[in-house]
């Protein structure tokens, strides 16, 4: 028997996710869980659908950039004028999950405690520095997002934990991101790399910081700082992007499988990352 | 053709989700059946203890092989090709060996899908893991592990003496190839591969079946025959054709891929023993994993041709995976290989191989789109070499009405060379191509079929009609049964419902399949519209007192002939129907026939792509398909035709493939990482109707659901190569695969 709840409280689930007989499962957009469940690749005994808290579906605008519930739909974020404009990267990198249908429903919070090391929108998140609120037993803490994700399906987060939302820093005023990932096909699939560029722009046009964060390429989403060093104190010019390209192919540890191969994930991490940095670089000059 | 309107009969309830396919039907009673499927690509059966599994409450029955008859191995006619019925029988229910991973070992049937998952882990099976191979190139190997003992290499002399996975060698031969190349100004030999791809249709295979007290069994399936449902499962259970009624469902895609049984007889079992009606619907992983995916094959071209372009030698061999057992298509692909071209002198030599895959099942044009992906593609490079224009090149040897088919034949009335014509005047063909752009031509060919059919016209008193027919309509066909009997009859498309009848309701009709519906049902449904009219200007002249010959039937009313002097009025169809009761009873036309003179049907494909000289990935830009139709009845569905067959060739070029590990185990059992392109991933597909009418047919009709297929792995591939400078001869063009090789 499954069991499936409801609660609208944190502390409400908080408990439910602690009762060992449930063995429960925290539940967002579904989107991952469901499919899971019902291949029979996971056994759960509970569903705890945190949907109901209200804290988990607010999206508002605070004095130093956005509060982003765990369960806000992808299709949420894309409308969300303000957001698309500051972090163009984190919110295209969430609509490129799934398709029209699954964006009514995928959220960050489930993307990212899903821990598929080719989740679209964690890289995103990591290059904009976000940080997300994760509740449990021990009251609450907040921590970057790159410290949730330990390896393929397995999370930082101890039993009765869970994310509540995502803290993203507000833009800088000469700064701009981009994800670009790599599928085959067109949509309706699953990053075979994806590469995400954060950098900000001094009033000269030099590059003063930059977050360079790769998935699909690692046994979980990578900040290269590597890469984001080649950039900095550069006009992000093509000897810059050079380095940044090779910064990240030295990042990469990708495994050969279904979706690709050592070689190829590794070239087009490089490949991608370039192309993301000149769009960010667009991006910064125009914010300015 | 009369007017009729864009969709099909029953379009509503398909987009309405209201149409019953075989997943929706249910019975009283009725329970559910599972599958157990093995784990081993390769392994002998010790043996199977269903007893645990049998006990467990809310089972009702549970079947091995040895609920079904051992037959003998022995090939007979039936379905589209000869059949072995041992092998279909051992293909549904492992007897013996498992030789693919998910060949079916077992059968539960339960009164939930829970209870019947949770029997399947009671029952145990005993298995001894035997040495497995994949490859085809592997398999044909002397010291590769052997699928069947018993296996000889036909076609071979002498016999030989010990088994092999290589289950047929066959040879056409056309003039003396040897000296043809020796007269030639230049040989080109090029050696390619293709992936095993599956049909991908969205209907998982799905049936009910319910035996009744008395045995009489009945079942609805989907498929795309149900006659060939009732002679398998018949020939599989040892039962009389007469105590099996089939019932078809809407069906849900096809392709190919459902001319056969898979579950059928494992219901039909589970239901005798179990008294209960039972329904099984397959996953999609036991889709993949378990029903017939086309071959992948191996083939080595050479051409010889003179500087001006003559082709005057040829030859193709060609190795294609059958799966774990033999009946791939390698007789089609050396017959179609170079089918489209006058070529004095020509060989092809075709190996059937044995792998531990699931076994093969037809998919549009069987075995020919590998076998012009190779020589497409050698004639594209033959081009570039001569500094000719690939189009000219095509034209200069293009098989016409008289030319000599390597498989044997002169060709009748074709239109092949109209296809290259309109290419080549069409504007695709003229657009320039920007950096990185390159454009691909190809051409393809299928024999297409005729064979027996029945149709029965059946007029209503209100003076509509209903058509009845014995195919699945997977591509439009009722549209067109409906608009031939309405042009017959002289009425109206709105008055004339097409149907398709169960195997007890309408005389026998083969399968839909080898493009022959609306070619083969289609001359009876007008032979049966014609016995409809000649009994209606009987009726006439019963009510006019005169003799038949004095009644004509024009535009649906009966007219007094030419020279009778007219005091007689003029009687509409709905006329002589409402009155029938009183001029001899119901006016109901039927025919029965087997058809010859099936058109061949010839296309020309034009593709556009985008090279990504950094990712390799390749984006398909524009495409037009250019096919000699015959004559199309309904050319919305004949475009329909053309686009999903290119879509689908499309997908076969670029990434479509099975990835295995080590263990033989498919990793990409789903449509998420088996890559059929998605919606976005393609252009608008145009479809350029070209009309040379087959005399063979009332309305001039050709088959055109498998040629469309044909051309597009090359129209992909030689555009990859002019766009890119390099060429990959190893589908799929994956990105992958593609960035390797500019990266050389």
């Amino acid at each position: 028997m499954l069991t499936y709840n409801k609660p609208t409280t944190v502390d409400e689930a908080v408990i439910l996710l602690q009762q060992p007989q449930h063995a429960a499962r925290a539940l967002a957009g579904g989107t991952d869980l469901l499919v899971e469940l019902r291949s029979g690749r996971l056994a759960a005994q509970g569903i705890v659908d945190l949907k109901r808290i209200p804290e988990l579906r607010a999206l508002r605008a605070e004095q130093d950039g956005f509060r982003i519930g765990a369960a806000v739909s992808g299709a949420e974020l894309g409308e969300h004028a303000t957001l698309k404009a500051m972090w163009p990267g984190v919110v295209e990198a969430a609509n490129l999950i799934g398709s029209t249908q699954i964006q009514g429903r995928a959220s960050l919070g489930g993307n990212l405690c899903n821990a598929s090391p080719a989740a679209d929108s964690v890289p995103a998140l990591i290059a904009a520095g976000a940080r997300c609120t994760v509740a449990g037993p021990g009251g609450r803490r907040e921590v970057p997002v790159e410290s949730i994700v330990t390896g393929p399906g397995k999370t930082s987060l101890v039993s009765g934990e869970f994310v509540v939302d995502f803290v993203l820093p507000a833009q800088a005023a000469r700064g701009g991101d981009a994800y670009l990932r790599f599928i085959p096909r067109t949509e309706m699939d699953i990053a075979v790399v994806g590469v995400a560029v954060n950098l900000t722009l001094d009033a000269a046009g030099v590059c003063t910081t930059a977050r360079v964060a790769v998935g699909a390429v690692a046994p979980t989403a990578r900040l290269v700082d590597a890469a984001g060093a080649a950039l900095v104190g550069t006009t992000v010019d093509e000897t810059a992007l050079n380095a940044l390209m090779a910064a990240v192919r030295a990042a990469c540890a990708p495994i050969n499988d279904k979706r690709g191969t050592i070689e190829f994930r590794t070239h087009v991490a490089g490949v991608l990352a370039g192309r993301a940095a000149k769009i960010a670089l667009d991006r910064a000059r125009s914010r300015a | 053709m009369g007017r009729y309107p864009a969709g099909s009969p029953g379009w509503r309830d398909k987009v309405t989700g209201q149409a019953n396919y075989g997943a929706d039907f249910s019975l009283p009673g009725m329970i559910t059946g599972r599958v157990l499927r093995s784990p081993h690509a390769h392994a002998r059966i010790v043996s199977i203890d269903t007893t645990e599994a049998g006990k467990l409450a809310g089972v009702r029955a549970v079947v091995t092989a040895a609920d079904f008859p051992d037959l003998p191995s022995e090939v007979v006619a039936g379905g589209e090709s000869p059949v072995n019925y041992r092998y279909i029988s051992c293909n549904a229910i492992a007897r013996d060996k498992v030789l693919y991973e998910g060949h079916a070992v077992a059968a539960v049937a339960a009164i939930s899908a829970g209870v019947a998952e949770q029997a399947l882990k009671l029952i145990r099976v005993e298995y001894e893991v035997l040495p497995h191979v994949i490859d085809v190139r592997d398999a044909m190997r002397d010291d590769a592990p052997l699928l069947h003992d018993n296996l000889y290499t036909e076609g071979v002399d002498p016999k030989p003496t010990k088994p092999s996975n290589i289950a047929k060698r066959t040879e056409f031969l056309l003039g003396d190839p040897a000296a043809g190349f020796a007269e030639s100004e230049i040989i080109l030999e090029r050696s390619y591969t293709t992936q095993p791809v599956h049909q991908g249709y969205i209907e998982p295979h799905a049936c009910v079946a319910s035996v009744a007290a008395d045995g009489m069994t009945t079942v609805w399936s989907s498929s795309q025959g149900q006659f060939m449902v009732r002679e398998f499962c018949a020939k599989l259970l040892k039962i009389a054709d007469s105590d099996i009624r089939v019932l078809p469902a809407e069906i849900g895609g096809g392709f190919g891929g459902k001319t056969t049984v898979y579950l059928e007889p494992l219901a039909i079992a589970l239901s005798r023993k179990s008294g209960r009606p039972v329904k099984m619907v397959m996953s999609r992983e036991e889709v993949f994993k378990a029903s017939g995916p086309t071959s992948g094959g191996v083939l080595q071209v050479k051409l010889g041709a003179r500087r001006d372009g003559t082709l005057v030698a040829a030859e193709c061999e060609l190795a294609y995976q059958a799966g774990a057992f033999p009946g791939s298509p390698a007789i089609p692909g050396c017959m179609t290989a170079f089918a489209c071209y006058d070529i004095p002198n020509a060989r092809t030599v075709g190996y059937d191989v044995v792998s531990n895959r699931p076994k093969c099942a037809a998919y549009r044009a069987p075995g020919a789109p590998m076998a012009a992906f190779a020589v497409e593609s050698a004639l594209d490079e033959l081009a570039l070499e001569l500094g000719m224009d690939p189009v000219e090149l095509r034209l200069k040897n293009a098989a016409k009405e008289g030319t000599r088919a390597l498989y044997g034949p002169k060709m009748p009335v074709i239109g092949f060379v109209e296809t290259l014509e309109a290419a080549r005047a069409h504007a695709h063909y003229n657009t320039p191509l920007k950096a990185n752009q390159g454009r691909g031509i190809a051409s393809g060919f299928w024999f297409n079929i005729g064979g027996q059919s029945s149709a029965a016209v059946h007029i209503n008193e209100d003076g509509t009609a209903e058509v009845v027919t014995g195919n699945p309509d997977i591509g439009g066909s009722r549209a067109s049964m409906a608009i031939m009997a309405a042009e017959v009859l002289g009425i109206d498309y709105a008055k004339v419902k097409p149907l398709i009848g169960d195997t007890a309701s309408v005389g026998y009709c083969f399968l839909t399949g080898g493009s022959r519906v609306t070619f083969a049902t289609g001359k009876a449904v007008v032979e049966a519209a014609n016995d409809v009219v000649q009994q209606l200007r009987a009726r006439a002249a019963k009510i006019w007192k005169c003799e038949v010959d004095e009644v004509i039937w024009k535009d649906g009313v009966a007219h007094p002939a030419q020279g009778q002097t007219d005091t007689r009025t003029q009687l509409s169809l709905a006329e002589i129907a409402a009155s029938a009761a009183r001029t001899g009873g119901p006016i109901s036309g039927k025919a029965s026939l087997n058809v010859g003179g099936a058109g061949p049907g010839f296309g020309t494909h034009l593709c556009d792509v985008e090279v990504d000289p950094e990712t390799g990935r390749v984006t398909v830009l524009r495409y037009t398909v250019i096919q000699d139709v015959g004559r199309a009845i309904h050319p919305g569905y004949v475009e329909g035709q053309m686009q999903g067959g290119a879509a689908q060739g499309i997908g076969w070029a670029l990434n479509e493939e099975y990835v295995y590990d080590d263990q033989g185990r498919l990793q990409n059992s789903g449509f998420l990482d088996y890559r059929m392109p998605v919606a976005s991933d393609l252009p608008m597909i145009d479809a350029v109707l070209v009309e040379v009418p087959n005399p063979a047919h009332p309305f001039g009709v050709r088959g055109v659901g498998e040629v469309p297929i044909v051309p597009p792995l090359a129209a992909v591939a030689n555009a990859v190569a002019r766009a890119s400078g390099v060429r990959v001869n190893d589908l799929p063009i994956s990105p992958p695969r593609l960035l390797a090789a500019l990266m050389k």
